[in-house]
């Protein structure tokens, strides 16, 4: 197959369910009313020839390329601000009207340098296409001037601007304002003079509002804004559709190859969680795929502190098997353990649970989704009965109000935060959505070009629950329920109970202003809208869940969707925007240690023999190990044995000097990933993970949106990720025998009710299903509990606020939230090593101007950041983007290890670090803390790899 | 004894202020009034209805002693008596911001009477008059009331096209500098007729005297027109903001950028809401119309063009002014009857009517009456009604350049027929002027008029070959 970009049908798809024909070259043609001439001529499969127009943004009439002529109308109008009209007659190739596209075209040419031979756009430029289309043979003026020869633009690590490219389409500014909504790009100067420009005449793309999401680079149509790799590599020649594994947006790809060499990843338009759009990390960084720090041999070692040894895979899975039955035989079964990866497939996952359960015959399995959305299973299960979001991500669309709490989407979910700044900024002539925004910090989305929240709350951090409840306190005293839908679907009594509990006095905006710090008549305010605003939908992050009462969170924004009414249908909702890539997946697979997949519990006799029936094992009732558990029990001597997929505790857990002692009391960790990340240091066994580029499989988003991940190139350590944990299941004696992973899917469909109706085909087919597919719902579920709750009836939970016992005090007088930065993906492991580290080369603190001004701080110090855990020192930048004693940092950034000040307080119900609160002190530094150095040293040592001496 | 100059900014260009203050250091009571549109005979002082021309200081004690030469009585002057003045019936005569003379000589009336007969027979009666768009593009003002009228929304507004930047016109300028009630009258007229809550008047910025006016005007009559609100926007310098969806996106607060049409301003206009966008003489025709109702306006005129035209005379002409008339008049009754020919003396070689992108016009075709259709037939336009007469010293290749040049300093940039072609155009221009392939670059601009003919998104670039064809058709011995 060669390489054809996706068709592009020139305007958006109509949504008018009335139907219109015309006639276009003679041929009748149906579609939907509002469609414009050129994309119903494009439908019937005529290409009228255009270069402003695409279909991912409003037509804007500027080439006059698409001219046609229309029966009974004066002159020949744009077919792309046409509509069709009933019996319209138009003809779209006429003598005049090919002498008027090769005038504009003969036009465009006399501007253009012709240098296509050698340009990067040969073969992949619509100028070039359309010059062809329209017959161009001659350009006949005697040019005097041009605009080419104007210097480029090379500042972007990604992309070139090269000016003199230009046809000045405005495609580029179109896309950052309609599909980013950045607005970052404008038309500078007009007529001859228009030129693009990326904000003020000093700018350059790196130095400007751009954040490199690479819509621009994508509309153009000609190679005045085109990626490196394009430039340095050349044209792709074929394409596979894959799902990004980055965020749990989930966006689609196609990864566009030359050979085994991938040129780009261009977004594809009918991706269902993304529609045609991307963002700087899943767009352009991938170069980590490649990055020379990348193991590619197994490595074993007796001790952390000798190197490591480069050891075939036969071996290394061979030693890893002794060395498990080993531990298991001196020290128990109930030694071993196992960590699934959230950046891992479906089925990558589901294997590494089998393996603890059937093969190290216990239940001390866990995944990642511990630190940062267990609250949101726990809690949505309780209240709802589902452990996911309600909704999926085009009902946004329908929203009249959106609150986010505790979630920054324009950084952490950069693709969905611009399908909602599109609803925000209001679009096909409704009004915008209204927004209310809880959150510590001043984050982008509160206020950005178009959009501005109408009420910001920002508390004090840790106090999500006094908000929520003093928010119903408003909803309930003011009668702003939604009575009748509690009564259909609601358990009618705990309802009662739990507006009994939000209505006392202690529960009122006023009485908890002094612990929130939320001026009350805003939080009124914010409350009433929620209520009464039309569609509400709640948005929330780790922002809610990383907190000593993350559970208790989750429910309360339940019982507010619930006491509202605002669940079951489109444009409402309880939305966790997750995290990982396949947070929700890695969850719904049996991740956790008391749950097989489909959330059954493990003591649930039923489904555990269906499991043993299917595995042919017998399996523990008991519910295993948590994480910290895992750690603890290291600690005490009775856990030895790890092994760990695609994630790097000791960088992301709190706490981080009590991770490293849990580790280093272990005799055996198994690392399996692409680098040498952290927990790396204390590793005795090093197994080589392949990229997602590289394998097949599936990945769920955060909308339950199971979607295909297939293997584009070879995997440069010869093995796709779930191929290495059935060799070392084979090593250990395991009888598995799966050939690709569709036929671990067939097993998980097979034991997963929620799943039962998936299969690999049906996603080929499909493109993706959002679960539970399975013989009630068999197209899948895009929205939940439409026509009641999964668990029954909803349930009110009393959530009594509970102040966390991290507290501040004269020696850690400031709290610490951290968070995440657009550029970098959670730990950093794979953005750190891609350009991305132009936009944010270090973790920066971020403190308030009346803070840094006590301690003498400006912007660019190096302070040190201080808890009762432990310290580092990083710098700082003064900002009122937080609020007088709150100060915030990111975790992106090995040498920073903001979480070895994190502490180790966590969620009552499940366990999730409490990431969010931690009282701190800053004080200006000069330099590492004795831990930084130490744990550079020790990560010098560690790293070490052996030599190979040649055998004389 | 009352001395009557006009305060309007040509008078004033011409010394009028200067004479006024020589005149109230006589002792005299000097009023301040419009002006009588008579360009060649500012500044003109008015003594009791007895005009007297081109009046400099020293003159003012002959004039005050009575032993100065008059021309008359101003108001029998043939260039006066000759017009049908309904829009500008006042002009001369009044203060152009005393509520008590605009009340006094039948101001409010037309207001009065729309909100008696309310908003639907408002619209019937306009569209009785037959008034079309003054403007330029000629669309039957009523018809455009109505799609409004019917469209559904919460906000609708009335936006007034005071952008005037076509050469030899400055009719907009003497309505708002001279009789600006009688605008905002009618801007009050239509949003009572359309439903609409607030107006725009976006008047240019080489028009200081006129936005000093409209805004005292405005706020002396904000409690007449209320709960109607007008306000002014004033412009930033670009000709094609006088384009309506430029000067919509100017409004906005955007680049002055042409929008794609459909949408149509009437149902998506002013920040996306049903927008009436009419001339400053649209609007200021409104208060006659619905104080006389539309069939007395629908008296005057010819064929579809109904009622009376503004004409404006100016360039090499000997009587420059304002000359009102009824449609049907002839281009030639209009340069050399009344306009007396050209100011040098030198024979007529061609007019250019309606602006820079308006045809040239060889006295040859002198007898085409003024009427959109007619010039419409003759590859012409009526566009503003400001005529340029140029003598026979004019090099109409160059004329040809300064069209193609003017679109390209003009130009928005959003099309490319307009951003490239009116470069290209000059440059092929050149060639010709060189005598460089003057055949084959002749078809070559030929076909490039065509392509921004039928090819550019708005007039700007569409009406360039205007000019530049007919210059090269009526006068080809200047290209060869």
């Amino acid at each position: 197959m060669t390489y054809q970009p996706q068709k592009d049908f020139g305007t958006p798809a109509s949504g008018s369910s009335d139907l219109v024909t015309c006639t276009i070259d003679g041929r009748h043609v149906t579609v939907p009313a509002g469609t414009s001439v050129m994309r119903a001529a494009a439908e019937q499969g005529t290409a009228i020839p255009k270069l402003c127009a695409t279909d991912n943004m409003k037509s804007f009439g500027s080439c006059r390329l698409c001219l046609v002529e229309i029966d009974g109308r004066k002159g020949t109008p744009a077919s792309c601000t046409t509509p069709v009209e009933p019996g319209m007659v138009v003809h779209t190739q006429t003598p005049h009207l090919q002498k008027l596209r090769k005038g504009v075209m003969e036009l465009y040419i006399s501007d253009h340098p012709l240098d296509c031979l050698t340009c990067a756009a040969n073969g992949d430029c619509e100028l070039q296409d359309q010059a062809g289309a329209v017959g161009l043979r001659d350009v006949r003026y005697e040019v005097q001037s041009t605009h080419l020869g104007q210097e480029k633009d090379h500042s972007n690590p990604y992309f070139d601007f090269d000016p003199s490219k230009c046809i000045a389409c405005s495609r580029c500014i179109r896309a950052c304002d309609e599909v980013q909504g950045t607005l970052a790009l404008t038309m500078e100067g007009r007529g001859w003079d228009s030129k693009i420009s990326a904000g003020l005449a000093s700018d350059d793309f790196l130095g400007s509002e751009c954040v490199s999401c690479g819509a621009c680079v994508q509309a153009c149509p000609t190679a005045t804004l085109v990626e490196k790799k394009v430039v340095e590599i050349g044209t792709p020649e074929r394409s596979v559709v894959t799902t990004c594994a980055y965020c749990g947006v989930g966006c689609t790809f196609r990864a566009e190859m030359r050979g085994e060499q991938l040129i780009r990843m261009v977004p594809y338009k009918d991706g269902k969680a993304n529609r045609g759009h991307s963002c700087v990390k899943g767009r352009f960084a991938w170069g980590y795929a490649q990055h020379q720090e990348r193991i590619l041999k197994p490595m074993i070692r007796k001790s952390i502190n000798d190197p490591w040894r480069e050891v075939e895979w036969d071996e290394a899975f061979a030693y890893t098997a002794s060395e498990l039955r080993r531990i298991s035989e001196s020290y128990g079964r109930h030694a071993l353990g196992g960590i699934t990866s959230s950046r891992c497939t479906n089925e990558e996952t589901f294997l590494v649970q089998k393996l603890v359960r059937a093969g190290f015959g216990n239940n001390n399995v866990d995944t990642c989704a511990r630190v940062c959305h267990s609250p949101t299973g726990y809690g949505l299960k309780t209240t709802f009965g589902t452990s996911a979001g309600t909704q999926d991500f085009d009902s946004v669309e329908e929203c009249d109000v959106i609150l986010i709490i505790g979630a920054n989407p324009t950084d952490g979910h950069p693709v969905f935060a611009s399908r909602m700044k599109r609803r925000l900024r209001g679009q096909d002539g409704r009004p915008p959505a209204k927004l209310i925004v809880i959150d510590p910090r001043r984050t982008d989305i509160v206020r950005s070009p178009h959009i501005e929240a109408e009420h910001h709350l920002p508390l004090r951090p840790g106090t999500n629950v006094a908000v929520l409840t003093a928010m119903a306190h408003v909803i309930v005293s003011e009668g702003l329920t939604n009575e009748a839908f509690i009564k259909e679907r609601c358990d009618w009594d705990e309802y009662c109970h739990w507006a009994e509990f939000v209505k006392q006095p202690r529960n009122s905006p006023e009485s908890l202003q002094p612990a929130t710090l939320v001026e009350a008549e805003e939080l009124r305010a914010a409350a009433r809208l929620y209520a009464t605003g039309g569609n509400g939908a709640i948005y929330y992050g780790l922002g809610v869940t990383e907190h000593s009462q993350g559970s208790s969170t989750v429910m309360a924004i339940a019982n507010l969707a619930m006491a509202t009414g605002n669940i079951g249908r489109r444009g409402v909702g309880v939305n966790p925007l997750r995290g990982q890539n396949n947070v929700q997946g890695a969850c719904d697979m049996g991740s956790f240690p008391h749950e097989l997949s489909g959330y059954r519990h493990i003591s649930d006799g039923d489904a555990r023999r269906l499991f043993e029936n299917d595995w042919g094992v017998s399996l523990d009732p008991e519910p295993g190990l948590r994480i910290p558990n895992m750690l603890d029990a290291a600690v005490d001597g009775v856990f030895k044995a790890l092994y760990v997929q695609g994630e790097d505790i000791l960088h992301s857990d709190p706490n981080t000097k009590h991770v490293s002692a849990g580790l280093a009391a272990m005799e055996c960790v198994i690392v399996h990933d692409l680098f040498l990340n952290e927990t790396a240091n204390y590793a005795h066994i090093f197994l080589p993970g392949s990229t997602f580029l590289e394998k097949n499989g599936t990945f769920t988003n955060a909308e339950r949106r199971i979607q295909p991940v297939r293997k584009v190139m070879t995997p440069l350590n010869g093995l796709e990720d779930w191929e290495v944990t059935q060799r070392l299941a084979q090593a250990m004696g395991l009888d598995w025998n799966y050939t690709h992973p569709s036929e671990i899917m067939d097993e998980i469909a097979r034991l997963t009710p929620t799943f039962a109706g998936v299969s690999f085909a049906r996603l080929d087919e499909e493109g993706s299903l959002q679960w539970p597919v399975n013989d009630a719902a068999p197209d899948g579920s895009p929205i939940m509990h439409v026509d009641g709750f999964v668990r029954g009836r909803g349930k009110f939970v009393v959530t009594d606020y509970v102040p966390t016992d991290e507290k501040t005090g004269p020696r850690f007088p400031l709290l610490l939230t951290t968070g995440r930065i657009l550029s970098h993906y959670n730990v950093g492991a794979q953005t750190r090593r891609t350009e991305n580290v132009a936009w944010h080369p270090e973790d920066l603190l971020e403190i308030h101007p009346v803070d840094a001004e006590d301690r003498g701080i400006k912007s660019g110090d190096w302070v040190k950041l201080a808890s009762r855990a432990g310290e580092t020192t990083l710098r700082a930048t003064v900002t009122d983007r937080v609020a007088p004693g709150v100060v915030y940092t990111t975790f992106h950034h090995a040498v920073t290890q903001a979480n070895v000040v994190t502490t180790d307080y966590s969620d009552w119900a499940t366990n999730c670090p409490e990431y969010k609160v931690t009282a701190v002190q800053i004080s200006p530094s000069n330099g590492p803390t004795d831990w930084q150095e130490e744990y550079e040293a020790l990560s010098e040592r560690a790293r070490r790899i052996a030599t190979e001496v040649p055998a004389e | 004894m009352k001395i009557r100059i006009s305060d309007d900014a040509l008078a004033i260009a011409c010394g009028a202020d200067t004479v006024a203050q020589a005149f109230m250091r006589a002792g005299a009571e000097v009023e301040r009034v419009s002006s009588w549109g008579m360009h060649w005979l500012e500044p003109l002082v008015d003594v009791e209805g007895v005009g007297y021309a081109i009046v400099t200081a020293d003159q003012v004690e002959t004039i005050l002693a009575g032993e100065a030469e008059s021309i008359g009585p101003i108001a029998e002057h043939p260039f006066l008596t000759r017009q049908s003045r309904l829009t500008f019936a006042r002009a001369g005569k009044t203060r152009s911001t005393s509520l008590d003379d605009y009340y006094s000589s039948d101001g409010w009336r037309g207001l009065a009477t729309a909100r008696t007969m309310g908003a639907e027979a408002t619209i019937e009666t306009v569209l009785a008059s037959g008034l079309r768009g003054r403007g330029g593009a000629g669309f039957p003002a009523g018809i455009k009331w109505k799609t409004v009228a019917s469209a559904q929304a919460d906000t609708k507004y009335i936006v007034c096209n005071a952008d005037e930047g076509d050469s030899a016109t400055f009719a907009d300028r003497m309505v708002m500098e001279g009789d600006p009630f009688m605008l905002i009258e009618g801007m009050a007229i239509a949003a009572l007729a359309v439903g609409a809550q607030k107006g725009y008047v976006y008047i240019r910025s080489e028009y200081p005297h006129a936005i000093a006016k409209m805004e005292t005007a405005i706020a002396a009559s904000a409690h007449l027109v209320a709960p109607f609100v007008v306000e002014v926007r004033v412009g930033a310098g670009a000709y094609v903001c006088g384009e309506e969806t430029s000067l919509l996106n100017s409004l906005e607060g955007k680049r002055g950028e042409v929008r794609a049409k459909p949408p149509l301003p009437a149902l998506e206009g002013l920040f996306g809401k049903p927008t009436v966008v009419n001339n400053v003489l649209t609007l200021a025709a409104i208060p006659w119309i619905l104080t006389h109702g539309g069939e007395a306006y629908a008296a005057y005129g010819m064929g579809r063009s109904k009622g009376t035209m503004p004409v404006q005379l100016a360039g090499n002409i000997k009587y420059g002014g304002l000359f009102e008339v009824g449609f049907g008049i002839t281009l030639g009754e209009l340069v050399n009857d009344i306009g007396g020919g050209t100011d040098s003396g030198r024979a007529v070689r061609c007019v250019q009517v309606g602006g820079p992108l308006g045809a040239y016009i060889p006295p040859s075709r002198f007898d085409l009456p003024f009427d959109y259709e007619a010039f419409a037939a003759a590859d012409a336009l009526i566009g503003h009604a400001g005529i340029t007469v140029f003598d026979d010293t004019v090099d109409m290749a160059q004329m040809a350049r300064f069209a193609m040049e003017f679109c390209a300093v003009e130009s928005c940039g959003k099309c490319t027929p307009c951003r490239l072609g009116s470069t290209r155009g000059v440059e092929t221009l050149d060639q010709i002027i060189a005598g460089k392939n003057v055949e084959a670059n002749l078809a070559l601009l030929a076909d490039l008029s065509e392509t921004m003919k039928f090819g550019s998104l708005c007039a700007l670039g569409g009406f360039t070959p205007y000019p530049v064809m007919s210059a090269i058709t009526h006068f080809p011995e200047d290209f060869r």
